[in-house]
């Protein structure tokens, strides 16, 4: 589904990424890992197409097609999701109106009908539930004046609505409190299929203990510098980075 | 600009200004300040960023004062949005047209200003406050006068439509005064609508009094043509317990300039005044506000907020006044803009001068693009990229447009405005 080749990325003249490969398939989940500063998040961002990351070299294929070449709406629409680590707080645009004119847009790229304002609500109740969020939070700006668990919950809940193929999860765990952990992790799980791949990009091991991962990768420097099983989490959880730190400088040197 | 083109265009006025019979003191008064001030020059503080005077000068050509010109009813019903339910005043370059107008509801007396022969004309926008008053003092030829009865509640909008064709002349005074009485409640609204596509001047005065526990609305859409300058003096004098809210919408023209008061005369009078301006190609508005807090315990709130795309230009400067008297005011002020273009300019300037020290007073102004983390957010989920500008602009402007008062006008405003911004979606 996912083919990530020797993926150069820099901001503002600084290289971040220096040649990630990855491929992921249809059905599995990836984990991210790494320390804070190693790329996790310049991952995500470029291939949700943030435009302030450059790519320099290396390519990234979604569905066979060149996931590069496509604007942020049309990696959207193709089905990539990037649930933000911090969601964006929008003044009067409600939730509710954002949603439907975007759950459309999508659905009308992928050749189907768009949902009339009855059918629309039944299927956001359906998906609220999913995630627990409060009837409330739907008539209010989008995102305005949610507690950072809301946000987070809101995020899943756009992903449930959108249907993506590729799940990218930005740190969606950072902050949540053991509860809101479990709600969001347990959206994400009910959303997985054999049709549909996920990246977690975590800064912790906790989040994986709720979403289990077939694969981990620790990325290092741009790189990844380690791949393993849920294993390598456990052990990353247990002895910190530093070893991979240095395993990694050791190799390169 | 030099005083030459201030000297200039001051004369032209004075050489073309009519002598009408009626209301001498005003018609005195007015051209002895236009003798000894003129109009501003581009150095005056008031007028700095906003250069009427060489404006008028490069755009008209005929300082003679309009007269009526002739358009039909078919006209004049084109021009109310869909859902209007209420009373119609029509302006015909200026001159109130008592046939094409509509008056039924009771509570509501209208009359020429020659027929009423109001004592307190020129009395709430006085004539050394701005020269453009003093202007139509000399100009108008009558206005009209609305008095809405004490303890009437006017249940049905009262619409102004000013209509301005350039075939009669260029200069168009329209004067207004309004005398709503204690305990009564009425909503205005009000168009200027163009009827041709050349340049014109009109120069509106509006005196509006809200006595003793009275509630006024009063909204206004300025969609005139791309050529046309318009000068407005708006001012209100609100007494004890009563309300007054402003709303005005910035669509179009040439140059605008709008000159808006509210003088909260007594204790718990509340002032309201909002402001959006969408402007393109190379329209220039200004908004310049003043409220007045004389007396304790009043409050006065205030947002303008504007979009500016191409070379166009945005002015505001609010000016705050709390006076020694007026303890526990609350006063609060905002305006925020955002620039779509290099080329678009906004000038603000909040003036604050409080002379109470116990009082709450607020004043914040913002200029800047359009948020790209927020673009993002919503390409994201799948919006196309226009599509996202337009839900963003459309939801900055939208907090101006939620204090329309007459359901309707806010449909058709809305409708307008998501039109305008490419959000009609």
């Amino acid at each position: 589904m996912l083919v990530i080749k020797n993926l150069h990325a820099s901001i503002e003249g600084a290289p971040i990424l220096k040649g990630i490969n990855l491929e992921v398939k249809a059905g599995e989940v990836h984990a991210i890992m790494g320390p804070n500063g190693s790329g996790k998040s310049t991952l995500a961002s470029v291939l949700a197409g943030r435009e302030e990351y450059v790519v320099t070299e290396g390519e990234v294929l979604f569905k066979g097609k060149n996931l590069l070449d496509l604007a942020p709406e049309e990696r959207a629409r193709e089905g990539v999701f990037l649930a933000f680590q911090y969601p964006v707080e929008i003044p009067g645009v409600s939730t509710t109106n954002f949603l439907r004119t975007a759950v459309n847009q999508v659905r009308e790229y992928r050749g189907q009908e768009p949902l009339d304002a009855v059918k629309f609500l039944s299927v956001m109740k359906e998906k609220m539930k999913l995630v627990e969020i409060d009837q409330k939070l739907m008539s209010r700006s989008l995102n305005e004046g949610f507690s950072g668990g809301e946000k987070k919950r809101n995020e899943i809940f756009q992903m449930a609505m959108l249907e993506p193929t590729l799940a990218v999860l930005d740190e969606t765990d950072s902050g949540l409190d053991i509860d809101a952990l479990r709600i969001v992790s347990n959206g994400v799980n009910q959303l997985k299929s054999s049709e549909t791949a996920t990246i977690v990009v975590t800064h912790y091991q906790r989040l994986l203990d709720y979403i289990i991962p077939d694969f981990v990768h620790v990325l290092h420097d741009g790189r990844i510098v380690k791949s393993g099983t849920k294993d390598l989490a456990l052990e990353l959880e247990e002895k910190g980075y530093d070893w991979i730190k240095e395993e990694a400088n050791t190799t390169s040197v | 600009m030099t005083t030459l083109t201030k000297n200039k265009i001051t004369e032209l006025f004075l050489n073309h200004a009519p002598s009408f019979g009626t209301f001498p003191q005003i018609r005195e008064k007015g051209r002895s300040l236009i003798i000894e001030n003129g109009l501003p020059a581009l150095k005056e503080e008031e007028y700095k960023f906003t250069s009427i005077s060489k404006k008028l000068e490069q755009s008209i050509d005929d300082f003679s004062p309009s007269t009526r010109s002739e358009f039909i009813r078919e006209i004049v019903l084109s021009h109310v949005f869909e859902g209007f339910d209420g009373d119609l005043l029509v302006f015909n370059n200026g001159h109130y047209d008592k046939t094409l107008s509509s008056v039924n509801q009771s509570g509501l007396e209208v009359s020429t200003l020659i027929d009423s022969v109001q004592a307190s004309l020129g009395k709430i926008a006085k004539s050394e406050k701005d020269p453009f008053v003093s202007l139509n003092d000399i100009y108008f030829e009558d206005g009209i006068f609305i008095k809405v009865k004490k303890n009437q509640k006017i249940e049905k909008p009262v619409f102004f439509l000013f209509f301005n064709k350039t075939n009669q002349g260029q200069v168009i005074s329209p004067r207004i005064l309004i005398e709503v009485e204690e305990n009564a409640e009425v909503s205005f609204l009000e168009n200027t609508i163009s009827l041709d596509e050349s340049s014109y001047f009109s120069n509106v005065v509006t005196e509006i009094k809200v006595e003793q526990n009275a509630h006024v609305h009063y909204d206004r859409l300025q969609s005139q043509n791309r050529k046309s300058i318009l000068v407005n003096n708006f001012e209100t004098d609100v007494h004890r317990d009563a309300s007054f809210t402003s709303l005005v919408v910035s669509l179009s023209g040439d140059m605008v300039r709008n000159n808006l008061s509210l003088n909260l005369l007594d204790s718990g009078c509340e002032g309201n005044m909002y402001g959006l301006y969408l402007l393109n190609g190379k329209t220039h508005v200004d908004n310049h506000t003043n409220v007045d807090h004389t007396k304790p315990h009043s409050e006065s709130n205030e947002l303008y907020k504007g979009i500016l795309a191409d070379s166009s230009r945005g002015v505001f400067n609010g000016k705050i006044f709390v006076r020694q008297d007026a303890q526990k005011t609350n006063a609060f002020q905002q305006n925020n803009n955002i620039l779509l273009s290099d080329d678009a300019t906004v000038n603000t300037k909040p003036q604050l001068e409080i002379w109470a020290d116990d009082v709450k007073c607020s004043h914040g102004c913002t200029t800047g693009q359009l948020d790209e983390e927020a673009l993002f957010y919503l390409r994201a989920r799948g919006l196309g990229k226009e599509q996202a500008k337009g839900m963003l602009l459309y939801a900055f402007a939208g907090e101006v447009l939620e204090h329309v008062s007459d359901e309707s006008f806010k449909k058709y405003l809305t409708g307008i405005v998501q039109e305008r911004l490419g959000s009609n979606f």
